[in-house]
């Protein structure tokens, strides 16, 4: 009998949005993933991955009301590694113009700005090309200008540009990916990003 | 660069795969899960069902089709035909399906397009338009598959659509739907620069200039076609090589 040993993901459900394209793409990706909106789980899980979908505001009363907000914290100050996708990115910000209202959970210095309508049509809808911004461990066997799906019209703007670790141009360039210390996250959406997506999230699966 | 999209759009009945011609004579060619994932392998940027089911058990088998193909594909699934409810919408996007397109509802209640896209994000809706020349100039929008004439004018629906939070068009010629004649360029060009939102040209595609002719001349960020890649004609990569040739920004194909 063989075994293979699955990495064990916990996948953050917040509660918006549709979370089986990220299971399924972790999945092809040699993961285990399971979905958890258990703080304790998160606490004591080896990684995570946050994805997310509808607005800034609904993501973080979400999470703030489950007690999620903490919890992230915690397992991002234990120092493991944590993967953010679209709104999982936008969210370790200090704040979204999409929702003035709410904090982020500020583990990032900056903010999340609209893109100006000058820039072209808005959302940034799409397939578009990375730059690399820094080297990146989990861009291994990613070449510069591979493409990754994009939907969105916010973008995350962090005070330190270090933090940035892949760009991309739409009417200018913007933060395609962050990266700091255990936190990578991403604008794109690796999940349907066909080839290259697997490559990053198999990249990470294996970190 | 942010590339142009290619879609290839299947229509769904029953749970197999069917193309119309001008909405009528329909031709059987397959199981839609397998359509799906050879378009993805053969580089489709993203792939759309449109469902024509009429019946309710019809419109069971389009969420389990959408969970079965969501379970193999790695790029974006956009979902129409008969999304009648934010609930409909719900049920689509829960099985796998990233976009849903709204068409008829959206004409009986504009506001559904509102509370769909404040609860799944702009993102996740697409608004379909089916549009067609009037005589006297402009062009009249149809609902219920081109059948019924509205009596809303083409420009401002698609820009009171964008208003209401679409995240995309998905704009439908019915002219030249089933025709072969190449895209409506006049309208696809009307109102891609009338919004702010992407615009993707539908109907009429019978060569691979058309789609061409559809990103440039028409000024769409994306273009849908059935037939041309559904009955071998064209490879989703031949078409891709023939935009490439042409100067038309298109995603490269996954290599490693």
């Amino acid at each position: 009998m063989c075994y293979v040993l699955r990495v064990q993901i916990a996948v953050i459900d917040s509660g918006s949005g549709n979370l089986r394209s990220v299971q399924r793409a972790l999945l092809a990706a040699g993961g285990q993933p399971s979905f958890t909106s258990d703080p304790e789980v998160v606490r004591k899980a080896d990684r995570i991955v946050v994805p997310g979908q509808g607005a800034f505001g609904d993501c973080m009363s979400n999470l703030r009301s489950q007690g999620l907000d903490q919890a992230i914290a915690e397992f991002v100050a234990a120092g493991r590694p944590y993967f953010g996708i679209c709104l999982g990115m936008q969210i370790l910000l200090e704040s979204s113009e999409e929702s003035p209202e709410e904090a982020g959970l500020a583990i990032l210095k900056g903010a999340v700005k609209r893109f100006a309508p000058s820039v072209g049509k808005v959302p940034h809808m799409g397939w578009n090309q990375i730059l690399h911004a820094k080297p990146e461990l989990l861009m291994a066997g990613i070449p510069e200008r591979s493409y990754f799906y994009f939907t969105h019209s916010y973008y995350a703007l962090p005070a330190n540009e270090d933090a940035i670790a892949l760009r991309c141009d739409y009417g200018g360039s913007f933060a395609a990916a962050l990266r700091q210390d255990n936190i990578f996250a991403c604008q794109f959406h690796p999940e349907k990003s066909q080839g290259a997506g697997l490559q990053l999230l198999r990249n990470f699966v294996t970190c | 660069m942010l590339a142009k999209r290619i879609i290839p759009c299947l229509d769904v009945k029953d749970g197999r795969v069917v193309k119309g011609i001008n909405f009528v004579e329909l031709r059987d060619a397959g199981d839609p899960v397998e359509q799906a994932t050879i378009y993805d392998a053969q580089g489709a940027d993203e792939i759309c069902f449109l469902d024509i089911s009429a019946s309710p058990e019809g419109k069971a088998t389009i969420v389990d089709i959408v969970k079965r193909t969501a379970d193999c594909l790695f790029v974006p699934l956009t979902v129409g035909g008969g999304v009648r409810t934010v609930d409909d919408c719900r049920k689509l996007l829960e099985a796998g399906a990233d976009k849903v397109a709204i068409n008829t509802a959206a004409i009986r209640n504009p506001q559904l397009i509102s509370d769909a896209a404040k609860r799944f994000g702009a993102q996740a809706i697409v608004v379909a338009i089916d549009a067609k020349k009037r005589p006297d100039g402009g062009y009249e929008i149809y609902s219920h598959g081109g059948r019924t004439p509205e009596g809303l004018d083409g420009l401002d629906w698609c820009k009171q659509m964008a208003d209401r939070g679409a995240g995309e068009l998905l704009l439908t010629s019915m002219d030249r739907d089933g025709t072969r004649a190449g895209y409506e360029l006049t309208l696809t060009r009307l109102i891609a620069d009338a919004v702010s939102i992407p615009v993707i040209a539908s109907g009429g595609v019978g060569v691979l200039d058309h789609l061409v002719e559809g990103l440039t001349i028409g000024g769409a960020d994306a273009v849908l076609a059935a037939s041309i890649f559904h009955y071998g004609e064209h490879t989703i990569a031949e078409a891709k090589a023939h935009l490439r040739s042409r100067g038309v920004a298109i995603r490269e194909p996954w290599t490693a």
